[in-house]
């Protein structure tokens, strides 16, 4: 198992009680779509903010694992590795 | 009595409230979710149910996806389901948003799945707890539970002429859902570009309704189907009016064909149309100069009325400005709030809301200068 640290945007604390961080034990093999799924498991609605119905990653939602965002890696199978993940709003949203 | 009326705007809901509907005030943005996004989130779709006092609003917010919020405190609380109100199921084979759209071309292959994008109507109906959802892309949702959980209706997804369905410029939805206080199992819906769809049977099946309906965006000018419908609203002798992407149209038995009833409007373009609660045949729109030309006719805003089922319509109340007006209001931006003696309110683009009473016949500015005006719906406060 891997402790993984799921930093969240203030913008979404409140789903998790105010909190910034989640700490989830994962599987070593664990992918980005697994940590997504034990956050949406334990956070309904955090996890649909983040993700639609179709399980895919919201637009303007960027996930970073370690340094680099998911969609330059592997999107959501990308292997986290132990590695932080966090959660940013993109800059966008519209004047 | 006290009056509530709720401002669906490009950033957030407000909401003003008055016991004249001549002086308002006005708060807002709300905040619907606990971390504020909603605040600066669109706002296209809001219902009040004036029975209990129950507001709905569908808030979409550009990074955080669409959701649905319900008051039961007239917008002082704010309440959201765990769970999202509305889903596709994901065993529903794909449908590109708009058959313009080349599947797996213009959409990668990675990103094919019917998701709820928006929700553009909402609105109660007679059976209790019944709340029906339009939503782009192009369906219906049915909630038998106060608006917490909503059903997809199959069978108008399933509708033959679905392919003749397309995006017109604000997307393609289901934008107009007229219930029958009446007719519990009867229901009319609108949608840009699809047409006009009724059921009698509770949703069950569908037929469309727009014979008679004339287009002038496409080679056949009677088509059976694919017409941009802007809004219907059904006047209080069961007589309807359709205002389209082109003239505004009125029937009284919807499968037999509707007749053009504009000859007497500055033109024939416009978004919204709202039925007088009571008075038979009467009712307003707020024409637009053209599809070519979207601005209000003459640039000036006004409201424009009938009493006699369209033949004749009629610039109706003082009050408005004078000066040229750019903004328009759209398929959403107007309403009445059924009382006794009816208020009418309308929206812009341009942020302004504007109420007057039947009897007054005097428009009264509610709020200027919000974001611009998406929807407007008012109600009479329980007491």
């Amino acid at each position: 198992m891997n402790a993984i640290d799921v930093k969240l945007p203030a913008a979404l604390a409140s789903e998790c009680e105010g909190r910034r961080h989640l700490n989830l034990d994962l599987p070593a093999e664990a992918t980005l779509r697994d940590v997504l799924d034990a956050v949406e498991g334990a956070h309904p609605r955090l996890g649909r903010r983040l993700r639609d119905e179709a399980g895919r990653l919201r637009r303007y939602v960027n996930v970073y694992i370690g340094d680099e965002e998911s969609r330059r890696l592997q999107g959501l199978d990308t292997p986290v590795e132990g590695r932080p993940v966090q959660i940013l709003p993109s800059i966008a949203g519209g004047a | 009595m006290a009056y509530l009326v709720l401002i669906g705007t490009r950033k957030g809901l407000f909401t003003a409230t008055s016991d004249d509907r001549e002086h308002w005030a006005l708060k807002g943005p709300h905040s619907l979710d606990t971390d504020g996004f909603t605040a600066v989130s669109e706002i296209f779709a809001t219902a009040a149910d004036p029975a209990t006092g129950q507001i709905l609003v569908a808030a979409e917010s550009p990074h955080f996806g669409p959701s649905v919020w319900r008051s039961d405190d007239l917008a002082a609380t704010w309440h959201e389901p765990d769970a999202a109100p509305m889903a596709f199921p994901q065993d529903l084979p794909y449908r590109p948003l708009d058959y313009s759209e080349t599947a797996g071309v213009d959409q990668p292959e990675s990103d094919r799945a019917n998701t709820v994008k928006r929700v553009w109507q909402l609105a109660f109906g007679p059976q209790d707890g019944r709340v029906w959802a339009g939503v782009e892309p192009t369906s219906l949702w049915r909630s038998d539970d106060g608006g917490r959980t909503f059903a997809f209706n199959r069978a108008l997804w399933d509708h033959p002429q679905h392919t003749t369905w397309a995006s017109g410029g604000a997307g393609p939805a289901v934008h107009t859902i007229v219930t029958d206080p009446a007719d519990p199992d009867h229901l009319m819906i609108a949608m840009s570009s699809g047409g006009i769809y009724e059921t009698h049977d509770d949703g069950d099946t569908w037929n469309g309704v727009t014979k008679g309906i004339t287009v002038d965006y496409g080679p056949d000018p009677e088509p059976e189907s694919g017409h941009c419908i802007h809004k219907v609203a059904r006047t209080a002798d069961g007589t309807w009016i359709a205002q389209s992407h082109g003239p505004v149209w009125r029937t009284t038995e919807p499968g037999s064909g509707w007749t053009n009833v504009s000859a007497t409007l500055p033109s024939d373009f416009g978004f919204a149309v709202v039925a007088h609660p009571t008075e038979p045949g009467t009712a307003m729109v707020w024409p637009v100069q053209a599809a070519m030309d979207r601005f209000p006719p003459d640039r000036r805003i006004a409201a424009w009325r009938t009493t006699d089922h369209g033949d004749t319509w009629h610039p109706w109340g003082t009050g408005l400005p004078t000066d040229p007006y750019f903004g328009n209001v759209m398929r959403d931006g107007a309403c009445t709030d059924a009382a006794t003696d009816p208020g009418w309110y309308f929206g812009t683009r341009c942020g302004d809301v504007w109420a007057a009473t039947d009897t007054g016949a005097r428009w009264h500015l509610v709020a200027a200068h919000l974001p611009d005006v998406l929807c407007v719906r008012a109600m009479e406060t329980p007491a």
